[in-house]
């Protein structure tokens, strides 16, 4: 008997466990075999790099000719029995290799700035994180609070919402140069554009989730006894910490999306700063690294988090976290009534 | 319709056994617990109001089990979140031992048919949620948590989650939260309502045991007639549009009680006559009947 043979495609069902580790590491596979295809094999590279000057007097070792104008000059220099030039076909040079992406990743961190004072990468970075955090910070301190309230009392939420659902249609951008004038060029405007990009959202946001609460849960605390200020601390507040997490790293993708705007608010700095100097010194293998630096950082996030969260809330599931297994290890499992 | 009983040769449903009766006087004698004087519900509609419940009078005596039924849309169910303040009163008194009651209170517990364990809350940190609000100690709200988690059978689930359990079993701990702030009226508004029927009926058993164990006044909302009968020593009977008191019935089935009662004369005369009571017009009462026959048989 052989077993039936899982299918691959099967409306609104699930895979396999192997199936789901398969397809992810997939997903990042594919698009690194086509950027090798296209970098390596002779599909689209439009440009030669000249190996071999022969007699030309226009090109030099290194230079990138587009095809046309490289063929045009060796059949002039044949014409004129010239030695003519020798060279391989290329990609752009703002068109990277992995394997050259890959060596940027390390060399980045590793080279010196070119002019004195400026920073090392990992000081744009660090930089750049720093930004984020204050912006992301500043405005959960006020935001998730104000969003709960909106989401409690509709006293707030018809004071507060309103002008909230206006002032989210201004770009933040926008308050680039009133942040600048205001705050300064240092880091001030910067951390303002990203709170002006958070705040507006996570309010209207994070009311909502709260008025997914189950409002029979609040009505059950009623009539056990409880007031509003447990009311809000015992029943709301813990019943929307499991969405409210979910919003907050949804919210933290979105506060990173502002970085780079951020960053060339006032005077640049950070991983635009870098992304700027290396493209132009024409170096775009940085350029390439300091992106996908970028993305590790924000991916890596999100799962961290994702991972604390599992943990935090793992009731929702009817599983008990990783410390209180430590700490009542033999108990029983459920059964049915 | 009318004639059912006479078919069936069965009893009229006020005929009372002497013990029934001694026990049905008994309870009327005991001090009321809740009075409902002229209670009046309004609701603002496009229309204008509307007038969801008309001057509902009736008396709760201490250790009674009073069943609430109507057609839907009779109010039944405000009318029970009223008394739990969990709605405004537009007129009308509701009196928990003599004092009008005007805010939610751990004097009327409820139960949902919902089920409304804190899921972020262990079982036990479940129950001893209304005890903290009363500021018991720790170690106190502790040991009456599963002494309560024992009444309901469940002490051995005390550091489960909510998602862990069965539907029923979570409503078994809602029912020990309540009754662990001891209320003078434990309110359960179509408690087994979300439960399959053999649950439903292991509820029910689990409900008359628990009652038996402790001084307790209940106040129940149900749809199920069987589910009235079985458990109720009076069942009030709400008609709709609106909502007012049709009769107040005192079921003449005998306690303790037990499954084989359901097929009895007293149980079924009792169950036919509510039939009547809440569906008027007989040309439709056959329809609905022949329904909740086949209805009960797929149940079974």
């Amino acid at each position: 008997m052989s077993i039936k043979e899982e299918k691959w495609f099967r409306f609104g069902k699930g895979l396999s466990q192997k199936r789901v580790r398969g397809l992810t590491v997939a997903s990042f596979i594919l698009p690194l075999l086509i950027w090798s295809a296209i970098s390596y094999l002779p599909l689209w590279q439009p440009e030669m790099e000249v190996v071999e000057t022969g007699d030309t007097f226009y090109f030099e070792k290194g230079d990138r000719v587009d095809r046309e104008t490289f063929r045009l000059e060796n059949e002039k220099l044949t014409a004129d029995g010239d030695v003519p030039m020798v060279g391989k076909r290329v990609n752009p040079v703002y068109f990277p290799a992995p394997h050259q992406v890959a060596k940027a990743l390390y060399s980045a961190f590793v080279t010196e700035p070119r002019r004195e004072g400026d920073p090392w990468f990992h000081e744009s970075v660090a930089h750049s994180v720093r930004v984020v955090f204050w912006g992301f910070i500043i405005s959960s301190i006020v935001g998730v609070p104000l969003g709960i309230m909106c989401g409690v009392f509709s006293f707030f939420s018809k004071l507060i919402e309103p002008f909230v659902e206006f002032f989210r249609y201004f770009p933040a951008p926008v308050f680039g140069a009133l942040a600048v004038a205001i705050l300064g060029i240092n880091d001030a405007p910067k951390v303002a554009i990203i709170f002006i990009g958070t705040f507006f959202q996570q309010v209207l946001v994070i009311a909502n989730t709260t008025r997914t609460v189950d409002f029979a849960l609040v009505e059950a605390a009623q009539t056990l006894g409880a007031k509003p200020g447990r009311l809000l601390f015992k029943v709301v507040i813990p019943a929307v910490l499991p969405k409210l997490y979910m919003d907050m790293r949804i919210l933290l993708g979105w506060a990173w999306t502002y970085l780079i705007v951020a960053e060339v608010v006032g005077t640049s700095t950070g991983i635009s700063w870098f992304i700027n100097q290396q493209a132009k010194y024409r170096m775009f293998e940085n350029v390439y690294a300091a992106i996908l630096v970028l993305g590790f950082i924000g991916l890596g996030t999100d799962m961290i988090l994702g991972a604390i969260g599992r943990e935090l809330f793992a009731w929702e599931d009817g599983k008990r976290s990783f410390f209180s297994r430590l700490m009542n290890k033999n108990k029983p499992t459920p059964a049915e009534a | 319709m009318m004639d059912i009983p006479n078919k069936l040769n069965l009893p009229s449903y006020k005929e009372q056994a002497p013990e029934v009766k001694e026990r049905l006087d008994f309870i009327k004698s005991q001090p009321v617990v809740l009075e409902i004087d002229n209670l009046v519900k309004e609701f603002p509609t496009e229309e204008g109001v509307r007038r969801i419940l008309n001057d509902v009078s009736f008396k709760v005596h201490k250790r009674e089990f009073m069943s609430i039924i109507g057609p839907s849309g009779c109010g039944k169910s405000t009318l029970i979140r009223m008394l739990a303040c969990l709605e405004d009163i537009t007129d009308g008194l509701i009196l928990l031992d003599t004092y009008p009651v005007t805010e939610p209170g751990a004097d009327r517990g409820m139960v949902f048919q919902k089920y409304t364990l804190f899921p972020w809350l262990t079982v036990k940190k479940n129950v001893m949620f209304g005890l903290e609000v009363a500021n018991k100690s720790k170690f106190d709200a502790d040991r009456e948590a599963l002494q309560w988690l024992d009444i309901v059978g469940l002490e051995e689930y005390a550091d489960l989650y909510p998602a862990q359990l069965s539907g029923g079993m979570q409503q078994r701990v809602a029912i020990a939260r309540a009754l662990a702030n001891k209320p003078k009226v434990l309110l359960m508004d179509e408690p087994f309502g979300a439960l399959d029927a053999q649950t439903r009926a292991k509820m029910q058993a689990y409900l008359l045991q628990i009652r038996r164990k402790i001084d307790i006044t209940i106040i129940f909302i149900t749809h199920d007639l069987d589910e009235a009968v079985y458990l109720s020593d009076r069942v009030l009977v709400l008609k709709a549009n609106p909502g007012e008191v049709q009769e107040l019935v005192e079921v003449p089935v005998s306690r303790p009680r037990g499954p084989e009662q359901f097929l009895s004369p007293e149980f079924l005369t009792t169950k036919i006559h509510l039939e009547e009571l809440i569906h008027p017009s007989v040309e439709e009462s056959k329809d609905d009947f022949k329904v909740v026959k086949m209805v009960a048989v797929e149940a079974e």
